[in-house]
C-alpha cells in the first residue's frame, strides 16, 4: 500500500534555514545541511528547499548546498526557489536534486513546466502553488507569486488544472491565509484541488498537530504533508509524528 | 568495479552518491568502451522513454547493453533502466532494448475514477514474488521503497517477478532474467534499505554508510 508521506520544508536564505509566518519575519534556526541529515535520522519520507531569496541573485550557493545534502541524505528531495529557466531545471538535478519546485517563473512563462517536463520526466516538475482566498475568484482563491507579494488573475483551481496538462507531476499547495499560523492546512482549498487533479498534492502551510495532518490527509485529501514548525521548533519529532498518525489508522512509512 | 552507464536521463547523481557512502568503487561514464571492464553496471535513468532510447542510441550504449546482456555479466536496471530493458513501452509506442521479453504499460485510465494518482509517487511496500532475489538479503519483506513512475513493466514471464507493490494493481517492481536484474524503485533514494540493495548487488558491506 502507498503511504502517505511527510515531508519537511526548509526555507533557505543566504544558506542558513528561517522560518517566517505568513511569509515575513524570518528567523534563522540553523544549518540546512545538518538539519536534513537529523530529519534524514528520524525518518522524514521527503525533503524540500526553498531558497526564499533566489530569484534575483546568483544561484551558486544554492546548488552547493544540494551537493553537500545530496551526500547524506539518500530519500527524494526538491528544490525550489529562483528556478526559472531549463539550464536552472538541469544544473538543480545535477547538484542531486530529485524534483524541482517552480511557483513564480511558471506563472510567468507555463511553457517551463511542459519543456522541463520533456526533457527531465514530469516526475521531476513540481508546480509551488500560493493560494489565498479570495471570494472573487470561481474557486474562491486566488495565486499569489514572489513569495505571497504579488497578486495573480489565475484562480487557483484553473491553474492547477493547467500545470497538470502541462506536465507537472506533482503539486506543493500551499495556502498563505494558513502558513506558520500553526492552526491546521486550508482543508477545502487541499480537497478541492486534489479531487480535480490525477497528479499528487502535497499540502503545505498550516501545520501545528499531528491531527491537523490527519485531517488533511484524509478530509483533505492530500497525498501527503508539508511540515516545518512543527519539528523545526522541536516539539515533535517524524517519529512522533508518525506514529500518532499510524495510531489513527494512517498508513505511514514507519 | 561497478560501472554506472550515464545516458543524459536524469538524476544519476543520486546512484553515484549512494555507492560512494557505500565505500563502493564506481566509475561513470558516458562512453560504452570506458564501462567494458566493469564487472557489473548499473543502468539507472529517469524520464521520458523514447528521449532515452535516443540518448542510449547517440552514444552507442543500445549495442553495448544487449551485448553487455549476452556477456552473463550482471546488470542492474533501476526505474527507467528498469523498464527500456524489455521490448516495448506504451510511453510514446517506443521500442526498447529487448533484453527481457515483455512490455512496459501505462497505468490504467480508471485509476483516476478510484482516487488513485498517477504517477504513483512516494513509498509503497514490497512483497516477495518467485522466492525474491538474493539483492533483498538483509531486507525485510514489506520494507517500503520510494517509487515515481506512470508506466510499469510487465514481464511475458510472470515467473521473473521477484518482488510486487499494490497499488491498484499488483506491480511487478523487481525482476530477474538470467544475469539481469531490475528494480522500479529507486534504491539510491530508499534510506537504509535501497543503501542494503545496492551494497547487496555490488558486493559491499553498508558498515559506515549514512543508512540511518
Amino acid at each position: 500500500m502507498l503511504k502517505k508521506r511527510i515531508l519537511i520544508c526548509l526555507d533557505v536564505k543566504d544558506g542558513r534555514t528561517t522560518k517566517g509566518v505568513k511569509f515575513l519575519d524570518n528567523v534563522d534556526i540553523g544549518d540546512p545541511v545538518v538539519m536534513a541529515a537529523e530529519y534524514y535520522r528520524q525518518g522524514v519520507d521527503e525533503l524540500v528547499f526553498y531558497d526564499i531569496m533566489a530569484s534575483a541573485r546568483d544561484r551558486g550557493p544554492t546548488l552547493d548546498l544540494i551537493r553537500r545534502v545530496a551526500e547524506t541524505v539518500h530519500i527524494p528531495f526538491c528544490v525550489g526557489g529562483g528556478i526559472s529557466t531549463v539550464e536552472d531545471i538541469r544544473n538543480t538535478i545535477l547538484a542531486g536534486a530529485e524534483k524541482i519546485s517552480i511557483n513564480s517563473p511558471a506563472v510567468r512563462d507555463p511553457e517551463l513546466l511542459s519543456k522541463g517536463a520533456a526533457i527531465f520526466g514530469n516526475q521531476c516538475i513540481v508546480l509551488g502553488m500560493d493560494a489565498k482566498r479570495d471570494s472573487a475568484m470561481k474557486s474562491g482563491y486566488r495565486v499569489f507569486i514572489n513569495g505571497g507579494r504579488v497578486a495573480t488573475g489565475l484562480d487557483a483551481l484553473e491553474w492547477a488544472i493547467e500545470a497538470e496538462k502541462r506536465g507537472a507531476g506533482e503539486i506543493v499547495l500551499n495556502s498563505i491565509d494558513a502558513d506558520g499560523t500553526r492552526d491546521g492546512y486550508e482543508i477545502p482549498l487541499t480537497r478541492m484541488i486534489s479531487e480535480r487533479v490525477s497528479i499528487p498534492v502535497v499540502a503545505s502551510g498550516g501545520a501545528g498537530t499531528p491531527a491537523h495532518m490527519a485531517e488533511v490527509l484524509t478530509h483533505g485529501k492530500a497525498d501527503a504533508a508539508l511540515i516545518a514548525s512543527m519539528v523545526h521548533s522541536g516539539d515533535y519529532t517524524v517519529g512522533s509524528i508518525k506514529k500518532e498518525l499510524a495510531e489513527q489508522g494512517i498508513p505511514v512509512r514507519l | 568495479m561497478t560501472g554506472i552507464v550515464d545516458y543524459n536521463a536524469g538524476n544519476i547523481r543520486s546512484v553515484e552518491l549512494a555507492l560512494l557512502s557505500l565505500g563502493v568503487e564506481y566509475r561513470i561514464s558516458r562512453t560504452p568502451a570506458d564501462l567494458e571492464s566493469a564487472d557489473r553496471l548499473i543502468f539507472p535513468g529517469v524520464g521520458e522513454a523514447a528521449f532515452a532510447m535516443q540518448e542510449l542510441k547517440k552514444a552507442g550504449f543500445d549495442v553495448f547493453l544487449k551485448d553487455w546482456a549476452r556477456s552473463g555479466k550482471p546488470l542492474l536496471g533501476v526505474c527507467l533502466g528498469s523498464q527500456i530493458i524489455f521490448e516495448h513501452s506504451e510511453e510514446r509506442d517506443t521500442p526498447c532494448l529487448g533484453l527481457i521479453p515483455g512490455s512496459v504499460r501505462k497505468f490504467p485510465a480508471s485509476f483516476k475514477e478510484k482516487g488513485l494518482k498517477v504517477p504513483h509517487m512516494g513509498w509503497n511496500d514490497i512483497a516477495w514474488k518467485n522466492g525474491g532475489s538474493r539483492l533483498f538479503d538483509g531486507i525485510p519483506e514489506h520494507s517500503d521503497f520510494y517509487f515515481v513512475h506512470s508506466y510499469y513493466i510487465d514481464p511475458a514471464d510472470p515467473s521473473v517477478v521477484t518482488a510486487a507493490a499494490d497499488y491498484g494493481i499488483s506491480v511487478p517492481c523487481a525482476v530477474k532474467y538470467g544475469n539481469i536484474e531490475a528494480v522500479q524503485f529507486h534504491p539510491e533514494k530508499s534510506g537504509a534499505h535501497g543503501l542494503v540493495l545496492l551494497a547487496n548487488y555490488c558486493g559491499a558491506s553498508t558498515k559506515g554508510a549514512s543508512v540511518c
